[in-house]
């Protein structure tokens, strides 16, 4: 793997920003503007030879600058090996399809585009695919609530499916049971005091 | 002559529509009976179970993988357990290995006992459907007497499985595995020459090799098209690498080779099966480490410590150390992939899901161009369409 991850730096040196193996797995970290010379050559290169495009996703990282990642696993049947590409965005900078180099990216993208809203340009047929006709907002970003936002229910008095605001009859509750020494840091009521305490202190 | 303007002929098919497997509709644009464009609008079964996960913890996120591919569910737990042990790095003890690919392989079967039934129906053989779910009858029983439910199992668990087999199940399987052979034999009598069946499937959808890979074909799919490519050989997981079987291959990419291919791969899991049965030892079946696999009901009677355990690992769950990693399995569709996000706490941060049928199902437009109406549904028969899966 290692050896395939300098050959992908030797072969791509404007394209790639880093490399990585972890857990025998192997990451390659590809410029937004080279995807597509990079996804052409990891394809038809001879040491990397991933012919197949298995899949597209997106992960959203609302704390970082580029907050979306889109990752692109690549497998060789030939040498069996995977590759997975990855490509940082944001919301309103798109990313070069895919389309064209595997046939396989088209609904991948548009999945990816329909629940996290990462856009692709150059490809042919950018529409929702997963959720509602007619449906707002990117439902697998982090900022989506988990309930939605609207619900559908039949009304027999207009004799039809209707959509309304979501009407919890009690509030989401997200329990955390996470031991308090090992998850995430949080100030409760009074605990601003023991940290003033500290800094007076030192 | 005056000229004459024809318009294409546009159809709605589905959702529903009992050869649409499912909740599938598509619009397609038709040149007589000639199939021009097809437009699938899938997503009518969304249920948003990645979004669902990340809100849940590992061991509650275990039968969501039941309910994608309802037809095998457990292959589709595999894939799961497999991508958060590799995450927690832990082992899984033998035993537990082999009854994870003995239950693999039943679901295979399960999965092609209706597929390929379903499939004949759709082109017209009505016979084989209503034998082949006597068959899966006593595979669902199977299911049910390792799990206690016959389709939602939650019995694969990151760590081994959650119980083992009850005493002289064994012994059934095996029994069912010697009588199985009749079934395919009778099956085969009615479809393998069957003019019908036949003049419906031969030579229609055709992918050649380098289209399959370009279309991202897994499983049957892909092997039909001449590709010898078997996760279950090529990255072997749990005790596959122990495993002697042999990979159907096609050589047309048709309908037809689909169906042989899916056909032998029935008979190659009966071998396996016969090898794990053969092969296992008594053991433990799951982890024995305490802070990833719940104590025994007994141990709990009259150890605070496995009480202790208990209540923490189904309110907290564990812990899975950040990082990420894509496991996949080769399914009974094809390859099923978990690319699993962990951030360090007890709850997945990214679950993403790659359902062979998804990739599959991309391919429907450019498989059925220049068909006629009626070979879609021979199409989408071979496809091996479930949309628990595809819509997630």
């Amino acid at each position: 793997m290692q050896e395939i991850a300098a050959h992908i730096e030797a072969g791509l040196p404007d394209a790639v920003l880093r490399t990585e193996v972890v857990r025998g797995e192997l990451v390659v970290w590809v410029k937004r503007e080279s995807l597509v010379a990079a996804a052409s050559y990891l394809r038809d290169d001879a040491v990397c030879d991933c012919k197949m495009l298995i899949d597209v996703c997106g992960v959203d990282y609302p704390d970082r600058d580029n907050r979306f990642e889109v990752v692109y696993q690549l497998l060789s049947h030939r040498l069996n090996h995977r590759i997975r590409m990855k490509v940082a965005t944001d919301e309103d900078t798109p990313v070069p399809s895919l389309n064209g180099v595997f046939s396989s990216a088209g609904w991948f993208e548009r999945e990816a585009y329909d629940l996290y809203g990462i856009l692709f340009s150059g490809h042919p047929d950018l529409r929702r695919i997963l959720t509602d006709y007619g449906f707002e907002g990117h439902p697998l970003r982090k900022d989506f609530p988990l309930t939605g936002n609207v619900e559908v229910r039949y009304d027999d008095e207009q004799k039809r499916v209707v959509y309304e605001p979501v009407r919890l009859t009690q509030d989401f509750r997200s329990f955390d049971f996470e031991s308090p020494w090992e998850g995430p840091e949080r100030m409760l009521p009074g605990d601003e005091k023991a940290s003033k305490a500290e800094q007076a202190k030192g | 002559m005056a000229e004459q303007l024809i318009q294409n002929y546009t159809l709605n098919f589905g959702p529903q529509h009992p050869a649409a497997h499912g909740v599938l509709r598509m619009v397609m644009e038709l040149d007589g009976e000639i199939v021009e464009r097809i437009d699938s609008h899938i997503g009518l079964l969304h249920r948003g179970t990645e979004k669902l996960i990340e809100y849940k913890t590992y061991t509650q996120a275990v039968p969501y993988f039941d309910r994608l591919d309802y037809v095998a569910p457990m292959n589709q737990e595999h894939a799961f357990a497999l991508a958060v042990e590799k995450l927690l790095g832990i082992e899984v003890p033998e035993r537990g290995q082999y009854l994870r690919v003995l239950f693999s392989e039943i679901g295979r079967v399960l999965n092609h006992l209706l597929n390929l039934t379903a499939f004949a129906l759709d082109v017209g053989a009505m016979t084989p459907l209503l034998w082949g779910f006597e068959e899966r009858e006593k595979l669902m029983e199977f299911y049910e007497g390792a799990s206690g439910a016959r389709l939602h199992a939650a019995y694969f668990r990151p760590g081994g499985v959650h119980q083992d087999i009850p005493a002289g199940m064994a012994e059934n399987i095996r029994a069912w595995a010697n009588n199985f052979p009749n079934f395919i034999r009778d099956m085969e009598a009615l479809l393998n020459d069957n003019r019908i069946f036949k003049q419906r499937c031969v030579d229609i959808g055709i992918a050649s090799r380098e289209e399959a890979m370009d279309w991202g074909f897994s499983g049957p799919m892909l092997r039909a098209s001449g590709v010898a490519w078997d996760l279950r050989k090529a990255q072997p997981y749990d005790v596959y690498d122990r495993m002697d079987f042999d990979i159907p291959v096609g050589k047309n990419g048709d309908c037809y080779d689909r169906y042989l291919v899916r056909v032998e791969e029935m008979r190659q899991s009966l071998r396996i099966i016969h090898q794990c049965l053969d092969q296992m030892k008594p053991g433990p079946v799951m982890t024995t480490d305490g802070k990833i696999a719940p104590p025994r009901r007994g141990a709990m009677k009259t150890s605070m410590e496995a009480l202790i355990h208990h209540f923490k690992l189904y309110t907290e769950g564990y812990h899975v150390p950040a990082g990420e990693t894509y496991t996949a399995v080769e399914a009974p569709k094809g390859e099923f992939g978990v690319y699993l996000v962990s951030d360090g706490t007890n709850k997945p941060y990214r679950c993403k899901i790659r359902a062979p049928g998804f990739a599959h199902l991309q391919a429907m437009d450019y498989l059925c161009k220049g068909h006629m109406l009626a070979d879609s549904v021979a199409v989408l028969g071979a496809m091996d369409i479930v949309f628990g899966e595809i819509d997630r």
